[in-house]
């Protein structure tokens, strides 16, 4: 029996049997669904991918007011479309660790304070021009110069000096940084010809696909790069089709009108992934959803008070009823497993008698005023007020504001004490915590000032040795927990989904939504 | 014809008037909007350098009566200027969305105005009995029903459930052959149609019955007319005024109130360019729009006005 379910997986697998039919045909062979799928998957895989086709992909985020330059993409759209013509030095690997894109290898000084990239020789950008170490001294130049307005600025800082000589590109840095290498992954940082300084907008790059038409906010097609130097890009096309309409999106992946579609809503996600002829893939990632509290500000100014509002907080409730267990537990610091030197400790539970006594410790007992809005993060106007009412129960009085989406993130976020919010995350600890915890960081949104914390982080970045430097994050990650203005109370999952034309999906893959946004290149159209 | 020349030159000049007014209506209400365009533009990757550069880069350090004003006089010469988020020239990105849109409201109109006068004469018929009291209890349904929901509705049963039309207009392509244009917008016309039948099927109904119970026409029929010269000769030229206001309130709905269908559709029309200015500051994309939209609305209302005036003896030849 084992050899004819084998051989029936792989004639489904080769597309000579639909699927529906295989998974028939395994459950009369007493094979369950799950087991079948299995089976089917794998042999898919070991079929190995099929070239050719087009790949249409349904994207939430893009706006008419997009625009064709690395340096000011910020949304989803905008980050797949450079994925598709461009590539930094390195790119993350599926493993969490560091793959070589423009640059072949790298290396660091013993002190991390300078880092040589050698450029992989022979390769081409779009438009025929080799790829020298200029190219990479120029566009690193274009995204930290003076006046750049680029997404990138905040990274390229620390930088000192970029030389290039030959194919080897060398950066000197401020201060030791070991991370150096996750940093310049950062998708702003596209390789472009003489830096992209003539024409930012070019869109030309070394990237496995060349884009052919580009309807900002509407839709992007390119085609195949003849002349990519790596195995990347299976289907010939690949279009990406905008749509920020949750239910359109849904719709035209159930219709066939696309194959793939990224941010299925929580909320509908079981029924989509039930649908026949739909996969839904969920990756674990950094992202998460926050409550923050400015640690300058009264009340929150009394560690106490934040003390009580973190025990006064049930987030296990928060996973099951707002994120629909489509995610995981938050400990009140930004870091996850999905972090490369995470180290576990004790989980933070829902605790009124402990949020009371600190209530009691703390002397204050006046209202509390949350502010939040639609757009802070998917229900979070309900997440609030189910805050609210795990607070009463703590006996803290949560007043729940309501604000406009329009304005949030100029007006509230960042400015207003306590509100809620959410966080992408970033590859590396060191990344999430320079970005937003570290006292003189620009967007430290909880007004988080730790002189011990800020020195470890300086101190983690010289640190080569991976046991002291893990350490170092372990001993970071409980001061936020304990002292910071954060509540973290879930960490969600991005949930994609694709139809069964397509086939190649990795499992557990590091990183963000749609296999890093790689899923349309490595995926394939079966044959 | 001088007076008609006269009527004309009046409203024309009105029309203009009120487009000024409505120009510094929709700056003022750009500007008492929260955050600016370079913060929009940033968005949470902003830092206060990058903001800084950005703000002055797009001159929006200016006072805001200067930029105004600026803005005004490059209209006047036919100018829209540049997008502040793409820098690309805001004329040529919109006509492309305009023509969409026309393209758009123009089969919605087709389908709507036809089926929504014959609804209405087809009621007047048969007033009071089963089918005038079928096609309003069913227009004035889909008219109450938010237009979203009747999308969503749409969608689901003929997009994925029957597989007869695209769920969404995504495969709209402005230089598709005509036929996969309209298969591509199939259910965004269908949703439009709904949502605008019943206001213009109500108001031929209640036009028509108004005129057929006048004294005039039951002398009319006293003299001997049949009754298609009654209602050919009598009733419809009175009915016309109030029929076309109507319509043409309903086309410039067609035009300028369709942002909600664009944007469930995914339809590339001026909607869905205009909110996305919106939410990210654009002004004077806003403004652009803001001003193609209010002269839609003016010259069809217009329109009616002249329409309603020729028809009408009594304001042609006035003592």
């Amino acid at each position: 029996m084992k050899d004819q379910l084998h051989f029936l997986a792989r004639q489904a697998a080769t597309g000579m049997m639909s699927r529906r039919e295989f998974m028939g045909r395994a459950a009369a062979l007493g094979l369950t669904a799950a087991a079948a799928n299995t089976l089917l998957s794998s042999k898919v895989m070991a079929a190995g991918p099929q070239k050719g086709g087009t790949i249409r992909v349904g994207l939430q985020g893009g706006s008419t007011t997009d625009s064709l330059d690395p340096a000011l993409a910020t949304n989803q759209v905008a980050l797949s479309v450079i994925r598709l013509w461009g590539e930094s030095l390195v790119e993350l690997a599926d493993d969490g660790g560091i793959q070589g894109k423009v640059a072949e290898s790298f290396s660091a000084s013993a002190d991390a304070r300078v880092w040589t990239f050698k450029i992989r020789q022979g390769i081409t950008f779009s438009n025929g021009k080799s790829v020298t170490a200029e190219d990479v001294v120029q566009t690193m130049d274009r995204h930290s110069g003076e006046d750049t307005k680029s997404g990138a600025l905040g990274i390229m800082r620390g930088i000192k000096n970029v030389s290039g000589e030959g194919d080897t590109v060398t950066i000197e840095l401020d201060t030791p940084n070991a991370d150096l290498p996750y940093l310049l992954a950062d998708y702003h940082l596209a390789i472009q010809p003489g830096g992209g300084k003539d024409d930012p907008s070019a869109a030309i790059g070394t990237g496995p696909y060349v884009l052919k038409e580009a309807d900002m906010g509407v839709r992007f097609v390119a085609e195949k790069n003849p002349n990519y130097w790596g195995d990347l890009g299976n289907a010939e096309t690949i279009e990406y089709i905008v749509i920020n309409d949750n239910t359109a999106r849904v719709a035209a992946l159930q219709s066939g009108q696309v194959d793939m579609i990224d941010r299925v809503p929580p909320r509908t996600a079981k029924l989509v992934g039930r649908a026949p002829g739909i996969n839904l893939h969920t990756t674990s990632g950094p992202g998460h959803y926050v409550f923050i509290m400015h640690c300058d500000t009264d009340p929150f100014a009394n560690n106490d008070v934040r003390m009580a509002l973190k025990y006064g907080i049930n987030r296990q409730e928060m996973v099951d009823k707002i994120l629909n267990g489509f995610g995981s537990v938050g400990n009140d610091t930004p870091i996850n497993a999905s972090y490369p030197l995470y180290t576990e400790f004790e989980q933070r539970e829902y605790d009124p008698d402990k949020a009371m006594f600190h209530l009691k410790k703390s002397g204050y007992d006046g209202e509390i005023l949350l502010r939040t809005s639609d757009n802070s993060f998917p229900g979070a106007p309900d997440a609030a007020a189910l805050f609210q009412q795990s607070c009463a129960g703590a006996g803290i009085k949560l007043n729940v504001k309501r604000e406009p989406n329009d304005g949030y993130w100029s007006e509230v976020w960042n400015k207003q004490p306590f509100c809620t919010s959410y966080w992408g995350g970033r590859p590396t600890q060191d990344q999430m915590f320079t970005t937003a915890y570290l006292s003189s960081a620009d967007w430290n949104d909880t007004r988080f000032n730790s002189e011990q914390f800020d020195q470890l982080l300086l101190a983690a970045r010289a640190e080569l040795d991976t046991a002291k430097r893990t350490q170092m994050y372990a001993d970071m990650s409980t001061i936020l927990r304990d002292e910071g203005g954060l509540i973290c109370p879930m960490f969600n999952d991005f949930v994609d989904a694709t139809s069964d034309r397509l086939a190649g999906w990795v499992e557990d893959a590091k990183g963000f939504a749609l296999m890093n946004s790689y899923a349309p290149h490595r995926m394939w159209v079966k044959a | 014809m001088p007076l008609i020349v006269k009527l004309l030159v009046q409203r024309i000049a009105l029309g203009l008037f009120l487009l000024l007014l409505v120009s510094a209506l929709i700056f003022a209400g750009t500007i008492i909007l929260p955050g600016d365009v370079a913060q929009s533009i940033l968005g949470q990757s902003a830092t206060p350098e990058a903001l800084a550069n950005l703000r002055a880069e797009l001159g929006l350090n200016e006072p805001a009566l200067q930029r105004y004003f600026s803005w005004l006089g490059g209209l006047m010469q036919g100018d829209l200027g540049t997008a502040l988020t793409s820098g690309r020239d805001i004329g040529e990105s919109i006509a492309q969305r305009l023509s969409n849109t026309l393209f758009l409201a123009f089969w919605a109109a087709i389908v709507a105005v036809p089926l929504a006068i014959f609804l209405g004469l087809l009621a007047v018929r048969y007033r009071e009995r089963w089918p005038d009291k079928a096609i309003s209890g069913v227009t004035l349904a889909s008219i109450s029903i938010p237009e979203f929901l009747i999308g969503y509705v749409l969608m689901f049963f003929f997009g994925v459930k029957m597989g007869w039309f695209y769920p969404t207009a995504a495969a709209f392509r402005p230089d598709a052959p005509l036929l996969d244009k309209l298969d591509a917008i199939a259910l965004p016309v269908a949703t439009l149609t709904l949502v605008v039948l019943a206001h213009m099927m109500r108001m031929t109904r209640a036009a028509i019955l108004n005129v057929m119970q006048s004294a005039y026409i039951e002398t009319a029929e006293l003299k001997g007319l049949n009754s298609f010269q009654v209602i050919y000769r009598h009733a419809f030229p009175n009915a016309i005024a109030p029929i076309v206001n109507v319509v043409m309130l309903n086309l410039a709905y067609l035009v300028v109130g369709v942002v909600v269908i664009e944007v469930v559709f995914v339809y590339p029309g001026m909607g869905q360019y205009l909110v996305d200015s919106v939410s990210k500051r654009d002004v004077p994309v806003v403004q652009a729009c803001g001003i193609i939209f209010a002269a839609v609305y003016i010259g069809l209302n217009m329109i009616a006005d002249i329409v309603a005036i020729l028809s009408n003896p009594r304001l042609r030849h006035p003592k």
